[in-house]
């Protein structure tokens, strides 16, 4: 029976991943950038939240009402800024000015907060739960933290499909110079998109601020943990991702189950089997892109 | 020849501003120089086609005007203002349309997704969504499917489509006819003549000058980045146009 | 009139161009580099007669992780490989130059082989899972089989778990002694690994992975094997880290699992690598005393400094992407000889060309 309730947890916390994960994707999908500050941005996003409760002691929750707008902000200016500019050199630039700025992030962190490990406060929902069998019980955050994925994911997904922004999106992934052509200005669209990719992962580090506690160095494990989900789940599609991090997050509370020493390499253990038996993820998205 | 005397369209000499300028523009990709001090006008509501051999630079210069590769020298006028410093994708606003060599549909987007694409920066005027799929029919069948399934042809209809659906004033059409068969070439001109009742200028980059002669009111020839001829069809004999196109 | 097969062909008769040429690649700069560097490392190594050990053990820390910068540089500048893990193989040297000491009671010489052949492995092992990502994808995979490496040591009693191990010098050396050695050693590991990079990119090798970085797809099509040539640098590196680390560790004595297999070390090579100038051999020399020189200088302002290197780091690659070498490259002759010339010896005594205007069909 523990071993259900072990999936159970996995699955809640797949929610967890699968919204840290999400940004690294779209990310991706659409200027081939993988962000190695990903999980540091997340984590700032967590620290930010930390300020607006120690001004107002609102509760966590609440606080994601400006750490989202400001973190979008955020990405918006970092890409027009920075990154942008290292995207028509090559492969290196990219990972090596984010690389850099995981850097300043963490250091930043550290300089300004100390190495103290923080908490988000969100009141009552941290440890109410709900029990559906005698010995099976779920929390209400977790629930609540994989509810906000799919929506989030759902709606991502809707945005792409349906608005003419996301079809403008999925065109400049496909072929920026062709964009141009409509009227598209990829500069800017680059920069929408990291604006969202930081947006989803602000509500990530937030959550994950409430689940557990946070410090200044914990961005890298976070990215480890998105990249995971993404490579387990296939890229270039966003459901994928969903399950990517179910499957990752099932795996390291089983693994925890055996021994909670083994909780995080059960993760990569799985993850490196996927790499082995199906390079191309779960979901893989088969298109051809143009060069 | 009787035909095309009729067919000759507004002729430049009327007074009227052109509607593009291209004022001894240069054009370089690193060391070479694909364009020296290319000068041609098109008046509004004229089809002028450019031919050439491979390498003439024949894309560079419609790129140029479209604003993807930068003029080394020289100016670009539209409508009287320099699009010196005006970004590719602002020139859409201002009417100018290019449909790319190759296509370069977006693949993962629909056939209709495509040509709402197109429409990010329409400005208003006749191509709505229901007039392109009139003029190129096989794009209505094809509504839902994906750019990458279909056809050249296909696609080449996709892509002028696409580029209709902003409304342009001046459309540039880039090697239409490139690898696909002689009766889909056939197809695809046979489309040219609403757009040209719309009251586009069209410019179209060609190597098949049959074709080209037969669409437009002007010919103009690039021979290794020059132009080195211009004129009307009924004007020049073929002589003349071989000579100017390879140079001889 | 037409002319008649062979009259009007250019073939059997015509001789083949008799022009005599070599290749070449020295140039003055690059033999003169060759004889300052000789004469450094003759002083270098009279240092533990009259040097501090404070000296010395600066010495050690800079020569070995410029070895690892060197090879950061070969993977990521001259390879197009961004590897986040290197760390993993820093570990492995420190682990490996422990069990070969102190378990398996060898002599540091026999100790280092045998961590180099160990560093091979596991970087053989590594690569089969890596090299199935590409680009920024490989690089947080090779992260990730660093992270597993380091669990794996964390959840071994053998080896320490997290207390890390103590490295118990070979008994009958005095300390002083010791030092002098693992100093030597480092020289040998500094100078050696600016060695194996230049006669790398000398070679056949070098040419390779100069075609795999100007284009993939091109360098496929003329016959370059290119998943094997990455392969190749790929393991070069990987022993090339853990022999650094290994030497590095010698020093230290202390190993902690987190600290050994931190990705402190690989954030370390980028920055040298970066900052000094990617893709050129002088890059990392460059960028390591730099390095050096703002770490002793800005030494009290902790954190701080490690975000400010972080600054300059996205500065560089957004500014000057070749680094500070790139910026003064222009200026300077190379100092270390890649390129190959063509030195004709005798011009060509007829153009094969002008053999073909012979009398038309008559």
């Amino acid at each position: 029976m523990e071993w259900v309730n072990a999936a159970v947890q996995g699955i809640l916390l797949g929610g967890l991943y699968a919204l840290l994960a999400t940004g690294l994707s779209l990310v991706f999908g659409v200027m081939r950038l993988v962000n190695l500050a990903h999980g540091d941005l997340g984590i700032l996003a967590a620290f930010f939240a930390l300020v607006i409760l120690e001004a107002t002691r609102a509760n966590a929750l609440l606080s994601l009402a400006i750490v989202v707008p400001f973190m979008m902000l955020v990405g918006y200016v970092l890409q027009r800024g920075v990154l942008n500019r290292t995207l028509e050199g090559g492969v290196l630039p990219p990972l090596l000015a984010t690389f850099g700025l995981a850097v300043v992030i963490q250091n930043g962190l550290l300089t300004v907060f100390t190495a103290d490990s923080q908490g988000l406060d969100a009141g009552a929902i941290e440890t109410a739960s709900l029990r559906l069998t005698d010995q099976l019980a779920i929390g209400w955050l977790p629930v609540l933290t994989l509810t906000v994925a799919i929506v989030v994911l759902g709606g991502l997904q809707l945005l792409l499909d349906r608005t003419q922004l996301g079809r403008v999106l999925r065109a400049t992934a496909d072929d920026a110079p062709a964009a141009r052509l409509m009227g598209i200005n990829d500069r800017h669209i680059f920069a929408v998109a990291m604006a969202i990719s930081l947006g989803t992962v602000a509500i990530g580090g937030v959550f994950l601020g409430i689940r557990t506690t946070f410090g200044p160095f914990d961005g890298p494990a976070r990215l480890i943990f998105a990249f995971e989900a993404v490579i387990i789940g296939g890229l270039g599609s966003l459901w994928g991702t969903l399950v990517g991090g179910i499957v990752l997050g099932v795996a390291q509370t089983v693994g925890n189950q055996i021994d909670p020493a083994y909780q995080i390499l059960a993760g990569h253990l799985v993850f490196l089997a996927i790499l082995v038996i199906r390079p191309t993820g779960l979901f893989p998205r088969a298109v051809s892109r143009a060069a | 020849m009787s035909g095309l005397a009729e067919r000759a369209g507004p002729a430049v000499a009327t007074g009227a501003a052109p509607i593009l300028a291209v004022d001894r523009v240069s054009s370089f990709y690193g060391d070479f120089q694909a364009l020296f001090d290319v000068s041609l006008e098109v008046a509004e509501g004229e089809t002028l086609a450019i031919v050439g051999a491979n390498g003439a630079g024949k894309s560079t210069l419609l790129k140029v005007i479209a604003g993807l590769v930068p003029a080394g020298g020289g100016e670009v006028r539209f409508d009287g203002a320099s699009l010196a410093r005006v970004a590719a994708h602002e020139r859409v606003r201002r009417g100018i349309s290019l449909v790319p060599e190759g296509r370069r549909v977006f693949p993962s987007l629909s056939v209709d997704e495509n040509l709402r694409v197109g429409a990010y920066r329409a400005r208003p005027g006749r191509w709505t969504i229901a007039a392109v799929r009139e003029l190129f029919p096989v794009l209505a069948d094809r509504g839902r499917r994906s750019a990458a399934v279909l056809s050249g042809g296909e696609q080449q209809a996709l892509a002028i489509g696409r580029a209709l659906m902003a409304n342009p004033r001046l459309l540039l059409l880039d090697e239409v006819s490139l690898g696909l068969d002689p009766i889909v070439v056939k197809q695809l001109y046979a489309a040219l003549p609403q757009i040209r009742a719309a009251g586009t200028t069209i410019l179209l980059v060609e190597q098949n000058i049959d074709q080209a002669l037969t669409a437009a009111d002007r010919v103009s020839c690039l021979l290794e980045g020059r132009i080195s001829l211009t004129g009307r069809p009924a004007d020049l004999t073929r002589e003349q146009i071989t000579a100017a196109y390879f140079g001889v | 009139m037409s002319a008649g097969p062979g009259a009007g062909v250019v073939g059997t008769a015509t001789a083949r161009p008799s022009t005599a040429f070599r290749v070449e690649r020295g140039t003055l700069a690059s033999r003169l580099t060759a004889i300052v560097g000789l004469v450094l490392l003759a002083i270098l190594a009279a240092v533990p007669a009259w040097g501090t050990s404070g000296m010395m053990k600066l010495l050690v820390e800079f020569l070995t992780l410029l070895a690892m910068a060197q090879m950061w540089n070969l993977l990521a500048g001259f390879a197009g490989l961004v590897s986040i893990g290197q760390q993993a193989f820093v570990g492995v040297g420190a682990y490996g130059i422990f069990v070969f000491l102190n378990l398996v009671h060898t002599d540091i010489v026999v100790a280092l082989a045998g961590t180099a052949i160990v560093g091979l492995g596991v970087a053989a092992v590594t690569s089969l899972f890596a090299f199935r990502l590409r680009d920024g994808y490989f690089a947080v995979g090779t992260w990730v089989i660093a992270e597993v490496i380091r669990i794996l040591i964390l959840l071994s009693p053998a080896l320490g778990a997290g207390t890390g191990v103590t490295i118990r010098p070979p008994a009958g050396l005095s300390a002083g002694g010791r030092l002098d050695i693992t100093y030597w050693l480092a020289l040998v590991v500094g100078f050696g690994s600016i060695a194996v990079v230049a006669l790398i990119m000398r070679s056949r090798l070098g040419l390779a992975l100069r075609a795999i970085r100007d284009g993939e797809m091109s360098a496929a099509s003329v016959g370059v094997n290119v998943q094997r040539t990455k392969r190749i640098v790929f393991l070069v590196a990987a022993v090339g880290c853990a022999v650094a680390g290994a030497v590095y560790y010698l020093q230290l004595l202390r190993i902690q699992p987190n600290a050994a297999f931190g990705v402190d070390w690989t954030a370390r090579m980028i920055f040298i690598v970066v900052i000094g100038g990617l893709g050129r051999i002088e890059g990392p020399i460059v960028g390591a005393i730099v390095y050096f020189t703002l770490r002793e200088v800005l030494a009290d302002y902790g954190a701080a400094y490690l975000a400010a290197l972080g600054l300059v780091a996205i500065a560089v690659v957004v500014i000057a992407p070749r680094g500070l070498w790139g910026v003064v490259e222009s200026r300077l002759p190379a100092l270390f000889a890649v390129q190959r010339r063509l030195v004709v010896t005798e011009p060509p005594a007829t153009s094969s060309i002008d053999s073909r205007k012979e009398p038309g069909p008559t």
